[in-house]
């Protein structure tokens, strides 16, 4: 299955190059973070913000999710259907085309991070072999997250048109909390012990910070996403047979 | 010009009746954009908080910029986007004969052919967020009324920039990823150009010109940066504008309709 839709991924490739350059919201971010570093008003150097968002364009690229968008279109068009005959849950259909995408998008992805150490050299930075094994871990587990609060909104299209607007919303808070925007260390206080106890900077923060040798709360950090991903999978799984008997109530 | 008035009311009037059979979706509209804005403000908040300014941008000023980006982020909303759309599909399903076979110009037919009101809370939200800057800044109804100016002028660029991509789906048909990217790089509207390394300074400005959509217009509203800046923004949009006219007639010479 993974290299069935790896051989499919790769034909597009001019199209997969687009889908990373949509990417850039981070680096844009960069820009204006370096040139406000430059004061030393805040907490962080350039050299970090240049590194961090760097790391977060590389997590981000790993973890986009548009399974909601498909799933949607299967629901209302009734192509779901067919797929219901096969022995294995549609779910995973999904989860290995998104997966081998990641692999066909990693050569752009390293690419545009290479333009970028071209015009900031001093930033360039390895990651230990630890954190980098944990980065990766943690960055897989975002995705598996990622994957499952988008599908679990997902399963709302069997009640509604217009399940998507869930996901917009969700977006919303995705992008202003997971740390996107800002390093968390630079939100302010109430705000940040807020945030960290919520799904999203566990997304981005907390395996970006893995990558540029940052770490902390790792343990922590790590259950939180366990725990977030465990309640996502229940209420999935919930929703998902009772979806399916609302779905066969309509009569498609 | 006066039969194109009345094709656009007709156009406008049909969309309208349309869209307004959702009306629960109006709501949820206006609840996303609202978060939008809420979380724009926390982005922008965090550079401000301990002190530090985009140079020569106090936060009043800076609100000023945010609230044109999302007037001008409802306008695409409202016409620029559901028009995009409906151009790809049209070639996709060769639909296209037939508008190009109508006696008005294709380009006005595809530009306005919908209209959706989803935008209009961004353009609202946005108008509330200038009138806020501008009240604490002082601003008089004079500087309002030049800064629609070089608005209107960042509208037309905007658009231009939007057709011409929409045009070049009859070459490639599936364009939304190149309109995200697009997307992406106009986010960059939301800070004064100001706020930028030099590098972004020179693409913003030049390969992707940001900085006439909200700069220039909140420049104008703050009678800061003389009168170049405005003449530059008017040259920008007529050249965009004749351009984006004349690869939509080049892009139509390639275009061979669906199964033909």
């Amino acid at each position: 299955m993974l290299s069935v839709y790896y051989a499919y991924m790769v034909e597009y490739r001019a199209e997969l190059v687009f889908w990373v350059l949509s990417g850039t919201f981070p680096l844009i971010l960069m820009g204006l973070w370096v040139e406000a570093a430059q004061g030393n008003q805040f907490d962080l150097s350039p050299t970090e913000l240049v590194q961090y968002f760097l790391a977060v364009f590389l997590v981000r690229q790993f973890t986009v999710v548009w399974v909601i968008w498909e799933f949607e279109r299967e629901v209302v068009e009734g192509r779901l259907s067919p797929y219901l005959l096969q022995p294995i849950d549609p779910a995973w259909r999904h989860f290995f085309s998104h997966v081998s995408e990641r692999f066909a998008r990693l050569p752009f992805a390293f690419l545009l991070v290479g333009l970028f150490l071209l015009l900031y050299p001093y930033a360039a930075w390895l990651p230990s072999l630890g954190n980098l094994l944990l980065g990766l871990l943690a960055i897989a587990l975002a995705f598996c997250l990622r994957f499952l609060m988008q599908y679990t909104f997902a399963l709302a299209a069997f009640w509604t048109e217009r399940a998507s607007a869930l996901e917009q919303f969700w977006f919303l808070l995705y992008t202003f909390l997971s740390g996107m925007i800002a390093p968390l260390s630079l939100f302010p206080d109430a705000v940040r012990e807020v945030v960290l106890w919520t799904p999203f900077p566990y997304l981005i923060y907390f395996p970006a910070s893995l990558l540029i040798n940052r770490p902390n709360h790792v343990a922590q950090g790590f259950a939180a996403m366990v725990l977030w991903s465990a309640l996502f999978w229940g209420l999935n799984r919930w929703l998902w047979r009772r979806g399916l008997k609302q779905y066969s109530g309509m009569g498609a | 010009m006066e039969r194109y008035w009345k094709v656009l009311r007709l156009f406008w009037g049909t969309a309208i009746a349309a869209e307004l059979e959702y009306r629960l979706n109006f709501l949820v509209t206006a609840l996303i954009s609202l978060g939008g804005l809420v979380g724009s403000l926390f982005g922008l908040f965090l550079f401000y908080r301990t002190g530090y300014e985009f140079a020569g941008w106090s936060w009043e000023a800076a609100l000023l910029v945010l609230g044109l980006f999302t007037v001008l982020q409802g306008f695409a909303a409202t016409v620029l986007i559901p028009n995009l759309n409906k151009i790809v599909s049209q070639v996709q399903q060769g639909t296209l004969d037939f508008v190009l076979l109508k006696p008005i110009s294709s380009q006005f037919w595809l530009s306005t052919r919908v209209i959706s009101p989803w935008g209009l809370p961004d353009v609202l939200f946005g108008l509330v967020m200038i009138g806020y800057g501008g009240t604490r800044l002082g601003l008089g109804w004079a500087d309002y009324a030049l800064a629609t100016l070089p608005l209107l002028f960042g509208a037309l660029t905007l658009y231009s920039l939007w057709f011409m991509l929409g045009a070049t789906s009859i070459w490639f048909v599936k364009i939304y990823n190149v309109t995200e990217v697009l997307r992406g790089l106009l986010e960059a509207g939301r800070f004064p150009i100001a706020a930028y390394p030099v590098a972004y300074r020179a693409f913003f400005t030049f390969v992707v010109p940001v900085a006439f959509l909200t700069t220039v217009p909140a420049q104008t509203m703050l009678n800061q940066g003389g009168r170049g800046w405005l003449l530059a923004s008017a040259l920008l949009a007529t050249v965009l504008m004749v351009v984006a006219n004349r690869f939509w007639r080049f892009a139509l010479r390639f275009y061979t309709s669906a199964s033909s």
